[in-house]
């Protein structure tokens, strides 16, 4: 008798627990901001978003490639789904920024947006020869980057592909001129989601960073065999090698990879660079599927090393996708976010946001990975992220797309997918034994992330996506940052695979400040990428960098915004250019675009 | 854009019996190995080296234990926390309900297995399922057997339950062929002193064939669908989890008809598209077969009373 109250008594301590599972399961996360109209979602967050890409003129929607070889066609979304890209510049010097998008069918054609100074665009893509970039044999396109290679004063950009890259020259924005044969060791054929601008060697010289994602030997169109597939769901090592090509100064660029120690073959989705270890030089962070991320540190420009794993980013393999560098504690120093998988039940990898911990002689000793304590760690089927001010509120916030395949939305290829998984390599390497997806979603229809970072004390972000008026559920890869019509705020646009290209015209507060700086080199190189600028307002420090590409396949515009909330007192702004020299702008005045020359 | 959902798998080998001789001398009896270290020891090494090579283990950041340590400590283990857990779970059923102090191996392999099978960046889920899974030996018994393997019923209950807010194991142990082979070298050392290797080796003799039958509904290739069994964690599983001896039958015929039940069980669910077929196939199936044979157990000894009577 008395055991089986013993038991009763145990069965009771049993429930209580699984009652307390229950108690605890929704505590994990904040729940996400409910959608609110405009005017509340002003006075609530400082700001809101509303899609107009119809309004501008644009009716772009991204197609994905269909050709390639049949021993992929039972699983061409998986493999072909990550092709969208977007990214700002202004091509002819006007002021306003342009956008340029690439497409990804065979046949297919990209689109530069130029900007009509009145909320509207026009596609001049043809008119300028920037159209016609997935001819049959030359591969597709997966995105753009930006940079004045011959500091000429116009923007030139590098088209990288599943295919031959492509050059061209900007001939003063009146049209573009193909420089792919001329330019030196460009590849012929690589494999690529991502390429940066880079002065690696800061010789006043803008180089250039090609990432592979495919071994470059693979003609996805003309497979040899359909054991082309990673190795490892999260060892894989048998991907693209990287290329990095130095500016000889002269229109051609030499292969400088080997020399450089730069030996990765992972599986990278991105990549960025910026002076992560304190001797100005910029280093390069990659985001690799199937493994764990890389550091490259740039060894005074001469050569670079690997320091992922000491500094612990490289330690957990999981899914990188993206790779965006923000100062969100406003302490003159980045973290740096990757974004990977996370579905509840199935995998749970949650994204990366990395914090620089204490440093010796300017490099971090470690990075802590803090995204879940802040709360931007579960994204979904995460891709393409950005941070900057959304509401110029002096904080940095994060604005991130998700989703993979967006198909029948009853029907689920999770369980497919995790059955190849965990098998071995021979079995997962080997296209044929993926199951065939057919109609299936992967992580489809997902909600947005718009994470505004709110407390002030102890850094959290809270996600606002469908309270200020981001509620599409396309498959997101590409975000983009950009003042589209110079008001001083920060406007979102996002290329989706095989969805249309989203643009949200943002409307902050009109208390809160800000003040942007459009930079320009003389020493260094004319586009300015790899320089800093630090902000000091309020007792506060932020630092931001020019970039030559970041995220996922996206350049956000080359000027940089910082909102400084209400009534701000700006002491200065300190610019550290690639070259070495040291800048500093007294009290620069708010509600203004300040364009600065480097200093001979 | 890659992903490893691999289910299944946990060492959560309940610990066997100690072995005592009492007529040795003290000073042998003190270096005499005692059996119910084996499995803790063995399934602690290949955490280790896992960690080691592949970096499984992620310590999430932890505000409030840099806030607790005064910024010394700025992560935490919640592999760690889950052994805890179990443990204290152990200590505190145990002298509640039965009197006494346990020996803290079983609970120490169930923290363990709950540390590693649990994925998600909350604490909570990896402390709940370590003393669910102790509670349940206590709650979940008939007489002195508890019914259900209790990794196996704690990480089920919490992927029913929690299913948002966590994942089971993702990480892998490499897709090569060394960390299978290390798993199978520890089991068969463990296994054998407990004459329990006929389990696993059923239930992947059962593996086959039904991996090719399942091609037949799928479509998929032979590979594809005898990837799962390839995978170190299923060795785990394979070696480990179903082969718990306070929750297998008694008698080798019946030990390898239950691993194939559910290697059966697991087909029919992976049919059903179930990413986690195989702890729900041991969760059907392993209390069912122990209550049988307690239910066969009782007509017997009513059949031996009532035959003495006579």
């Amino acid at each position: 008798m008395i055991d089986i109250v013993k038991q009763a008594l145990a069965f009771v301590v049993l429930g209580g627990m699984m009652a307390s599972v229950l108690v605890l399961r929704d505590q994990g996360n904040p729940p996400a901001a409910q959608r609110v109209d405009s005017s509340e979602a002003l006075k609530k967050y400082d700001f809101y978003l509303q899609e107009v890409s119809k309004d501008c003129g644009i009716n772009f929607v991204h197609e994905s490639t269909k050709n390639l070889d049949e021993k992929l066609q039972h699983i061409l979304p998986i493999v072909a789904g990550m092709s969208a890209g977007v990214s700002v510049v202004d091509f002819d010097r006007d002021g306003w920024p342009d956008l340029f998008v690439v497409n990804s069918r065979e046949g297919s054609q990209c689109h530069l947006y130029h900007n009509n100074h009145d909320g509207t665009f026009t596609d001049v893509a043809e008119k300028m020869g920037l159209a016609d970039l997935n001819r049959a044999g030359t591969g597709i396109c997966t995105g753009a980057v930006w940079g004045d290679y011959d500091n000429d004063g116009y923007e030139d950009v590098l088209i990288y592909k599943w295919g031959k890259p492509e050059l061209f020259h900007n001939d003063k924005g009146k049209g573009f001129t193909r420089v792919t044969e001329s330019a030196g060791d460009l590849p012929k054929w690589v494999n690529a989601n991502s390429a940066i601008w880079v002065d690696f060697d800061c010789d006043g010289k803008l180089d250039l960073f090609i990432a592979g994602y495919w071994p470059s030997d693979l003609d996805l169109w003309h497979l040899p065999s359909s054991k082309v597939m990673p190795e490892s769901f999260e060892y894989a090592k048998n991907g693209g090698r990287k290329y990095l090509l130095r500016n000889k100064g002269d229109g051609t660029f030499e292969d400088v990879t080997k020399e450089a120690g730069i030996t990765s073959t992972r599986w990278t989705l991105a990549t960025a660079a910026a002076n992560l270890t304190g001797n100005r030089y910029p280093d390069l962070f990659l985001s690799n599927d199937y493994g764990v991320s890389e550091l490259y540190a740039n060894r005074d420009g001469k050569h670079f090393e690997e320091i992922g794993g000491p500094c612990r980013v490289g330690d957990t393999p999981k899914s990188g996708m993206c790779t965006a560098f923000g100062d969100i504690y406003n302490q003159g120093r980045f973290c740096i976010y990757v974004t990977n998988i996370t579905e509840p039940g199935k995998l749970v990898q949650h994204n990366n946001l990395w914090v620089p911990g204490t440093e010796q002689m300017g490099e971090p000793t470690g990075y802590t990975n803090k995204a879940d304590s802040i709360q931007v760690g579960s994204g979904g089927w995460s891709w393409g992220a950005q941070f900057g001010d959304l509401n110029n509120d002096g904080w940095l916030d994060l604005y991130l797309v998700n989703g993979y395949i967006s198909a029948d939305p009853k029907k689920d290829y999770w369980y497919d997918y995790s059955k190849i998984a965990g098998g071995h390599s021979i079995i997962i390497s080997d296209a044929k034994n993926w199951p065939a997806i057919k109609d299936q979603s992967l992580s489809g229809f997902q909600q947005k992330c718009v994470w505004i970072n709110r407390n002030r004390e102890f850094v959290k972000f809270i996600d606002v996506a469908q309270a200020v008026g981001v509620t599409d559920q396309y498959d997101g890869r590409s975000v983009a940052l950009v003042d589209l019509s110079n008001r001083g705020v920060l406007d979102v646009v996002v290329a989706n695979q095989n969805g249309p290209l989203l643009i949200y015209k943002n409307t902050v507060k009109p208390d809160n400040q800000w003040v942007q700086f459009d930079l320009e080199g003389t020493a260094s190189n004319r586009s300015a990428i790899g320089a800093e600028v630090e902000l000091q307002w309020d007792g506060r420090k932020q630092i931001q960098v020019v970039s030559g590409g970041c995220g996922y396949a996206s350049q956000n515009m080359r000027r940089l915004h910082f909102g400084l909330g209400p009534n701000p007192e700006v002491v200065q702004a300190v610019i550290r250019w690639p070259s070495g020299k040291t800048q500093y702008i007294k009290a620069p005045a708010v509600r203004t675009v300040h364009h600065i020359k480097e200093p001979s | 854009m890659s992903s490893s959902t691999q289910v299944a798998s946990e060492p959560a080998v309940a610990a066997p019996p100690a072995v005592t001789h009492p007529g040795r001398p003290a000073w042998q009896r003190l270096l005499t190995f005692d059996n119910r270290y084996l499995a803790p020891i063995l399934i602690t090494l290949i955490l280790f080296f896992a960690n080691w090579f592949y970096g499984n283990l992620d310590n999430p950041d932890a505000p409030w234990m840099a806030w607790l340590t005064g910024g010394r400590i700025t992560t935490f283990s919640p592999t760690f926390a889950a052994m805890l857990a179990a443990m204290a779970t152990e200590l505190v059923l145990s002298r509640a309900f039965r009197g006494k102090w346990p020996h803290l191996a079983s609970a120490y392999i169930s923290g363990i297995s709950a540390g590693i099978l649990v994925r998600g960046p909350l604490l909570w889920p990896f402390v709940l399922c370590a003393m669910i899974s102790i509670a349940s030996k206590y709650a979940l018994r008939i007489g002195p057997r508890h019914l259900w393997n209790p990794t196996n019923f704690g990480m089920t209950v919490m992927l029913f339950l929690a299913g948002d807010a966590m994942a089971t194991l993702s990480v892998q142990t490499g897709n090569s062929y060394w960390a299978p082979i290390v798993i199978w070298i520890a089991g068969a050392l463990i296994l054998g002193r407990l004459r329990r290797l006929h389990i696993p080796l059923a239930f992947a003799a059962a593996y086959f064939p039904l991996a090719y039958v399942r091609t037949l509904f799928t479509g998929d290739t032979y590979l594809a669908e005898l990837a799962p069994l390839l995978s170190p964690m299923y060795q785990l599983y394979m070696c480990f989890m179903i082969t718990d001896p306070p929750t297998t039958t008694r008698t080798v015929r019946s030990r390898c008809l239950v691993a194939v039940l559910v290697a059966v069980a697991e087909t029919i669910l992976r049919l059903n598209g179930d990413v986690h077929a195989p702890y729900h196939a041991l969760f059907i199936v392993g209390p069912a077969a122990n209550l049988v044979e307690i239910g066969v157990d009782a007509c017997r000894k009513q059949a031996k009373l009532a035959m003495a009577v006579a």
